[in-house]
């Protein structure tokens, strides 16, 4: 190489150093829920139509991944389908000093997936507990063929996983025969594919899958799983999707983008996605 | 995937040449020459500072469990002070109550560092009032990043014996990393007794009985299965191989060490095909033409011959496709079904050591334990490849040494 | 046992054929009518799993990218790596010896090892310390964080051993007269290097080169870690922006996707540029290699 194209390589190198710091004004990442990925997605594609210059960055893996990212800095805005737990609250504030703002952007109904062929209907919570517990471990204890059932869950970092194990198994561990998967759409995948398989996952995943009825108690009716069902709190597993941010990163970027979301144009692109928009300000119960 | 031609042919002393010094009749070297020369030289210490750099980076952060210093249940047993106490610390009493390296204890003041704390205690004392998470339990007061909690079994509250158990994200997280072991083990198993009869098989006819257009053609192509990525073998897998297999079989979880397995050991047939191709073609060919000339039939002479005379080879090819394997994460992570389950049976989902840290490095806060005992997991790959990756070299040099001389 | 013999390995060099085959074949066969130019060229702004709408163009800019960035760390570091082995050290110092085992056991690493020394040396390390550097007191990182530079970088030191080889194995394959003639004609021995050897070896370089794209081109694990997202709103455009990827998207598109088997044609379309991709460069690499060994004098 001759000392001139060296100096022309050293320029291009140079340049390419040189650019990232007049660029970066708006960059936005956003990281965590498998479950949220696609609206999040789906928010950043019609965000961009009103805001070309902003450019929004999305990272899955799991309400875990974004509340860690959350507390090592690498994200602005952390994505869950859970509510934030105490050690992470802890953790934000060794971070950066102060406890992570909470933002409610949806709703979401956990749905229990099972086989085509699978002639059960409907479980009470409780039985739920008992098959993901490993206390129940075949299909005729619960009305169904005498067959072993096999259980699909979400890989740890998930906030499925997280929130089915606080709601539906009331903190304590998951049978450890349970296999995890990683994506609500992998779960349905695998149980579409055996027949006594068993997993749950977003509601609006469901297409095409078959979903069970739940019932809160042993003796209330059966509750199908819809946004009617979702949003007056009959269909007993819910929850909220949340976005967390660093307050002091709330304000320019992120701020802006967190109130489009919660506003009328946000809140129709969680329609469209199929999740269930906040309710109305003032009728939360 | 993997690179096999860059094992097939490892930077071997370079056959003889005239040494260039003999040659040095040229111009002495100019002073700008000279520091060309130089650097040229440092340049090529990079692979050298890389392999420390990535002992180093990977080591370090395993550390204080490898040396037994974390402890994981100092954070959960730690009492609520009152404000006035916070005022009162020293600044290390402040450091160490927020768990802050020395780095980042040193990026905000002392005043905000407090206020961070007396924050950190009002929101503890808030969840103390609502008795949100506080679960009496027994185990609270283990440390469970010792080493007695990563491999021996243990009792945990709600659980009715003693158990191996990896559940990271818990109330009291379980880093038993015996599942994953065992997991890791059972993949790679199948994966070298799937792939080493046709690797052996293939490199036994392209070295003694393929003629030479043939073997032109043959190896190229083995090689091309090298160059298949590792996501689409882990693809294949996921959706073709484990359907079919499950057709066949009838396993209980579709996806399961046996599935991964078939396809890990794809991935690593162009590993010990080339190695161990390379070691039967480096038999003389007086070994065989011998035995064929005191009437041997070809294949007396390849099997009992030209097989014998480069078995190390074949040793070497099956210890470094053993690495490979344990060290391949992408098809174990699709494919392998990843329940921590302690279990010997082939048809159990289980997971490996690479798929867990796959999943769950992004989850964990740096500097965390969870994050600890995953560069710990990484450590003992890097270690175990490395020592695979050591006598392989080592054996098949000894081997090309002998070889070469007795030819 | 004779007959059987070698009719039993010919099968097994049979069935490894057959699997690289069946691979091939199933992809092609489900994935060819994906791949349009509306596909190859197409983004995410109907959403990425939108079949018939959704392309893979930010994924394959994202790839083509990281690879190009890659490959400016790591050539001249290769290169000149081997340089000095073939050129100037001494065949059996101890330090040569050093150096040669360290290019093989990086290329035994594994490539989850890559992953978190990625994440440990170069955004833990590298980034933090330019952070503390040139912006001390910002409230996000800015180098810290996962992004283009470190995801090459990773990727740069786990393909040197491939560029290394198969530089080494083209020098080795200069013949020695041209050393002589030119050093007998007075030039100094880095002029002899840079003038003659080099040019000589520049196929060989290329093979290494070609190489060390298609391994990194398919490579997942590492990117896991230091740089590939999900989905970015535009083409990344600077050294720390995030990027869609193609082997990455394959990923996505296996575990993420709102329903899989509906989104299958986008998986198999994504799949075979992928397996088009990696295997065409692997197969040039061959291809030239094939030349140069059949006549090893004949390259310019």
């Amino acid at each position: 190489m001759t000392p001139g194209r060296l100096l022309a390589l050293g320029a291009v190198v140079g340049l390419l150093t040189a650019v990232p710091s007049l660029a970066r004004a708006g960059t936005l990442n956003l990281k965590g829920s498998d479950t949220m990925v696609v609206l999040a997605q789906r928010w950043a594609v019609e965000y961009a139509k009103l805001r070309p210059a902003t450019r929004i960055q999305i990272t899955g893996g799991g309400s875990g991944v974004g509340f860690a990212a959350l507390q090592n800095g690498t994200t602005d805005l952390a994505l869950a389908s859970r509510p934030i737990r105490l050690v992470e609250i802890e953790g934000c504030i060794r971070a950066f000093g102060r406890r992570p703002r909470e933002h409610r952007v949806a709703l979401d109904g956990l749905a229990i997936y099972v086989n085509e062929a699978n002639p059960v209907e409907a479980l009470s919570l409780d039985q739920l507990e008992g098959i993901f517990s490993g206390r129940l471990n075949n299909w005729a204890a619960v009305g169904g063929v005498d067959a072993p059932i096999v259980r699909f869950g979400r890989e740890s970092s998930s906030g499925s996983y997280e929130f089915f194990k606080r709601r539906v198994l009331g903190g304590r561990d998951f049978a450890v025969r349970t296999q995890s998967v990683s994506g609500t759409a992998a779960i349905l995948q695998v149980v579409a594919r055996e027949p006594h398989g068993i997993g749950y996952g977003g509601v609006a995943y469901g297409a095409g899958t078959r979903h069970l009825r739940i019932r809160p108690s042993a003796d209330e009716p059966a509750i199908e799983p819809t946004e009617e069902t979702i949003l007056d709190r009959r269909y007993p597993i819910w929850r909220y999707l949340y976005i967390y941010a660093n307050p002091a990163v709330e304000t320019g970027e992120a701020g802006d983008f967190l109130r489009w979301v919660t506003g009328p144009q946000g809140q129709e692109v969680v329609r469209e996605v199929g999740y269930c928009p906040l309710p109305p300000e003032g009728s939360n119960p | 995937m993997s690179d096999a031609d860059s094992v097939t042919t490892p930077p071997s002393p370079p056959p003889a040449k005239p040494p260039w010094h003999d040659l040095a009749r040229g111009r002495v070297a100019r002073p700008g020459e000279w520091l060309v020369e130089k650097g040229i030289f440092a340049v090529s210490l990079t692979a050298i500072v890389m392999i420390l750099l990535i002992f180093v980076f990977v080591g370090r952060e395993a550390l204080p469990i490898l040396l037994g210093q974390a402890d994981s249940a100092a954070a959960r047993v730690q009492r609520i002070l009152p404000p006035e106490d916070v005022d009162r610390m020293t600044p290390s009493e402040l450091r160490a109550a927020l768990g802050l390296s020395r780095r980042k204890f040193a990026a905000r003041s002392l005043e905000e560092q407090k206020a961070a704390l007396k924050e950190i205690y009002a929101v503890r004392a808030e969840a103390d009032r609502n008795g949100a998470e506080a679960i009496p339990d027994k185990d609270s007061e283990v440390n469970t990043v010792g080493w007695r909690y990563l491999i021996l079994p243990h009792q945990w509250t709600g659980y009715s014996r003693p158990e191996f158990i990896w559940q990271p994200v818990s109330q009291i997280q379980k880093f038993n990393v015996v599942p994953l072991l065992v997991g890791s083990l059972k993949v790679t198993l199948v994966a070298v007794l799937f792939a080493l009869p046709l690797a052996l098989g293939a490199a036994l006819y392209v070295s003694q009985f393929a003629s030479r257009r043939l073997r032109a053609w043959i190896k190229p192509a083995i090689e091309m299965l090298a160059g298949v990525p590792s996501v689409v073998l882990g693809f294949f897998a996921l959706f073709v191989l484990a359907a079919a297999l499950e057709s066949v079989f009838a396993f209980q979880s579709r996806l399961n060490a046996f599935v991964a397995g078939i396809a890990l050991g794809v991935a690593i047939i162009p590993v010990i095909f080339a190695l161990a191709e390379e070691a039967l073609s480096a038999v003389p060919r007086g070994y065989v033409e011998g035995a064929l000339a005191v009437g041997a039939s070809r294949w007396q002479a390849a099997w009992g011959v030209a097989l014998p005379a480069a078995w190390p080879g074949v040793f070497a090819a099956v210890v470094l496709g053993f690495g490979r394997a344990l060290g391949e994460t992408m098809i174990v992570l699709m494919a392998s079904g990843n329940a921590a389950i302690l279990s010997w049976s082939l048809f159990d989902s289980s997971r490996t050591v690479t798929a867990t840290i796959a999943a769950e490095l992004g989850e964990v806060v740096f500097g965390g334990h969870h994050y600890r005992v995953l560069f710990l997991l990484g450590t003992l790959v890097l270690a175990v490849s490395f020592v695979a990756n050591l006598v392989a070299d080592g054996v098949m040099n000894r081997l090309r040494r002998r070889l070469a001389s007795s030819s | 046992m004779s007959r059987v013999g070698p009719t039993l390995t010919a099968l097994a060099t049979g069935l490894i054929l057959a699997m690289l085959a069946l691979i091939l074949g199933h992809v092609t066969v489900h994935g060819w009518s994906v791949v349009t130019w509306g596909f190859l060229s197409g983004g995410a702004e109907e959403g990425l799993f939108t079949v018939g709408r959704s392309g893979i163009f930010p994924m394959l800019f994202g790839t083509a990218a990281r690879v190009i960035l890659m490959t400016l760390l790591v050539i001249p570091a290769g290169v000149i790596t081997a340089v000095y082995l073939n050129e100037y050290a001494p065949a059996s110092g101890r330090l040569t010896r050093w150096v040669r085992g360290a290019v093989n056991h990086l290329a035994g690493v594994p490539s989850i090892v890559f992953g978190l020394f990625g994440l440990g040396f170069f955004i833990g390390f590298v980034g933090a310390g330019l952070d503390d550097w040139l912006r001390p007191g910002a409230v996000q990182p800015y180098w810290a964080g996962e992004g283009l530079l470190w995801a090459s970088a990773t990727l740069a030191v786990m393909t040197l051993p491939v560029v290394v080889v198969a530089t080494e194995e083209a020098l080795r394959a200069v013949p020695a007269g041209l050393r002589e003639a030119s050093l007998a004609l007075g030039a100094t021995r880095l002029q002899t290097i840079i003038r003659i050897v080099l040019p000589h070896s520049l196929s060989g370089i290329l093979t290494g080169s070609i190489l060390a794209i298609g391994r990194a081109a398919g490579e997942v694990v590492p990117l896991l870690f230091t740089g590939a997202a999900l989905y970015v709103s535009r083409l990344p455009g600077s050294l720390n922006d995030k990027f869609m990827d193609l082997a990455y998207h394959v990923w996505v598109l296996c575990t993420q996707s709102p329903d899989i088997d509906q989104t299958k044609p986008l998986l198999y379309g994504t799949v075979l540029v992928l397996l088009g991709l990696t295997l065409s460069l692997n197969l040039v690499a061959v291809v030239i290699r094939a030349r140069i060994s059949r006549n090893p004098q004949a390259t310019p």
